[in-house]
């Protein structure tokens, strides 16, 4: 089916390659697959949002996080939590493949934020309970869809190539929004790094664990795999043994350099919280 | 006098939210006399990268930042400033409001509870800031989730520009969540859903449209929000304070399975209307 369908199935290639299952869910939709697989000795459950032209939300067919996903992501990794209780956290690797949240009036109507909050919260939570979450970037993280799928990990990892985008909001809706052409909105992006879209200027930022290069990202072999599983069972290890909160973020020397007034607010805020 | 008279008496005597600065909101909602502002506008901190773009920059970056105490016990407000680039998360505005509570945070794990408050009047991420702005949601939203289990988080939305983006689902993981009849809440703003979309899915222009999908009176009804309050700054004072005496049991994003059981009843081969959607998803469905 991934051949003749007319949307990008990376994340799910990534997917199927990473688990060798197709992942559905007993319950809930077909966008959101999950599967648990061997990752370093032990188990990993892997979740990734795909394309379904079937889908009953006309507005989240082609990849995107609409209401029914963002409610299945909330209720898979909180289901992994529950499974987990009194056990060994096992690892929570989310497939980041995702174009945008859905656009549409059901979807406000619906409360699509509530939905992507109730994600958002359930990533975060696994992290707090100590899940190791990684987020593998294999294709597009846009705006709000990774907020809910990927954006709250202990590690961010991802592909380097060409096609792993980061960014607010698509070019052609960030061009009408600022009155810029598609081709000003790419320029501008060379300039001034936050309004880049390629994953080096991301990385750049100081969000990215770990770019994985020579890679192929459209079709894995069996050694990319391999390379692929080390990084995360490095990022898994490395999680385990650092704090459970998003403070790595702003530690690193890339943060340093590109984030110094992330760092510099909280720093006089700090010094000001108490108060003469 | 009769009710309905003692009514508009008291709407005419009413301090709107919607006319005041986000630094005056703040100054309203604490205690008087309390409020002590952090990171001022004389600190200076502003945008590093709307000058690069030559966009003019505010010197608090439309963030006000202030403590004091709520019913005698410390508190912080984070307000955001919507006449400022209509209230945009840029990094340092979305990092003030994080760093905030962040601290909030780490009062709370030492014993010394304190009281969190968010203005919320925002059209998301400031796109000159892109993927800097989504970080500082990011970390917004990790910092409501786990101030939450020390205190209840409390957030407002009664500003014109309504609460979108990123910032909608930050509203949407407060503890309590207060809404004005003025208030929009949404994930995405009509306007993009216009143009990411098209004028046939909805039309951008048609008010009474917009206010019946993502008005405050609206996501009160389906279970959305806490409180509805007129534009009342001592209406929305109450409850604030009521928020922190009696919060709600759990949180709308831990209940999981009581949303998704909702959404199972849609059907969407016919949608509801947002009046039938009062019906189907009633506040009495609701813990």
């Amino acid at each position: 089916m991934s051949a003749a369908s007319p949307f990008p199935q990376r994340g799910l290639e990534w997917f199927r390659a990473l688990t060798g299952q197709e992942g559905f869910a007993a319950a809930g939709p077909r966008t959101v697959r999950v599967a648990d697989a061997p990752l370093g000795g032990e188990t990993a459950r892997y979740i990734a949002v795909v394309p379904d032209a079937m889908n009953r939300f006309p507005r989240a067919r082609q990849g995107e996080v609409g209401v029914d996903e963002a409610w299945a992501l909330a209720r898979q990794v909180r289901a992994t939590m529950a499974a987990d209780a009194g056990l060994r956290a096992r690892p929570i690797v989310a497939i980041v493949d995702v174009t945008s949240q859905a656009y549409g009036r059901r979807e406000e109507l619906l409360g699509i934020h509530l939905a992507g909050a109730a994600a958002v919260d359930a990533y975060a939570s696994a992290r707090l309970s100590g899940h190791p979450v990684i987020a593998l970037l294999v294709g597009k993280a846009v705006s709000g869809a990774f907020l809910c799928h990927g954006y709250q990990a202990n590690r961010i990892l991802a592909l380097d190539s060409p096609e792993v985008l980061v960014h607010a909001m698509s070019k052609q809706a960030a061009a009408r929004v600022t009155r810029r052409t598609v081709a000003e909105v790419e320029q501008l992006g060379e300039r001034i790094v936050p309004m880049a879209y390629d994953v080096h200027s991301f990385a750049s930022l100081g969000l990215v664990h770990k770019l994985i290069g020579g890679i192929n990202a459209d079709a894995p072999t069996a050694s990319d795999l391999e390379r692929v599983r080390v990084e995360l069972c490095a990022a898994i290890a490395d999680t385990r043994n650092g704090s459970r909160d998003l403070a790595r973020r702003l530690t690193s020397g890339a943060a340093r350099a590109v984030r110094g007034a992330s760092i510099e607010v909280r720093r006089r805020l700090a010094e000001q919280w108490q108060g003469p | 006098m009769s009710t309905a008279a003692a009514a508009r008496e008291r709407f005419l005597k009413r301090r709107s939210f919607i006319e005041l600065s986000a630094r005056a909101r703040a100054r309203a909602l604490l205690d008087a006399d309390t409020f002590r502002e952090l990171l001022g506008p004389f600190e200076r901190l502003k945008s590093p990268w709307l000058p690069l773009q030559g966009v003019v920059t505010q010197a608090d970056d439309g963030v006000v930042i202030a403590r004091g105490l709520i019913a005698g016990k410390p508190a912080v407000i984070a307000a955001i400033e919507g006449r400022y680039q209509g209230g945009s998360i840029g990094e340092v505005s979305g990092s003030k409001i994080a760093g905030a509570l962040e601290l909030a945070l780490r009062d709370c794990e030492r014993g010394a509870p304190v009281r969190p408050v968010l203005l919320l009047e925002t059209g998301g991420v400031r796109l000159q800031e892109a993927n800097l702005g989504l970080a500082a949601i990011t970390e917004i939203h990790a910092a409501i989730i786990a101030l939450r289990r020390h205190v209840p988080v409390v957030a407002v939305v009664g500003g014109i520009v309504g609460c979108f983006g990123g910032m909608s689902l930050a509203a949407a993981l407060c503890s309590t969540l207060i809404v004005s009849r003025h208030a929009r809440l949404g994930m995405n703003g009509p306007e993009v859903i216009e143009q990411e979309a098209g004028v046939a899915e909805l039309d951008a222009g048609d008010r009474a449209l917009i206010w019946s999908l993502m008005g405050g009176e609206q996501r009160y009804a389906t279970g959305f929000a806490d409180a509805l309050v007129e534009d009342d700054i001592d209406a929305i004072s109450a409850e604030v304070r009521q928020a922190f005496v009696q919060p709600p049991a759990a949180a709308r994003t831990e209940q999981v399975e009581r949303f998704v059981e909702r959404l199972a009843r849609i059907d969407m081969q016919q949608p509801p209307t947002p009046q039938l959607l009062r019906g189907l998803w009633s506040r009495a469905d609701l813990p």
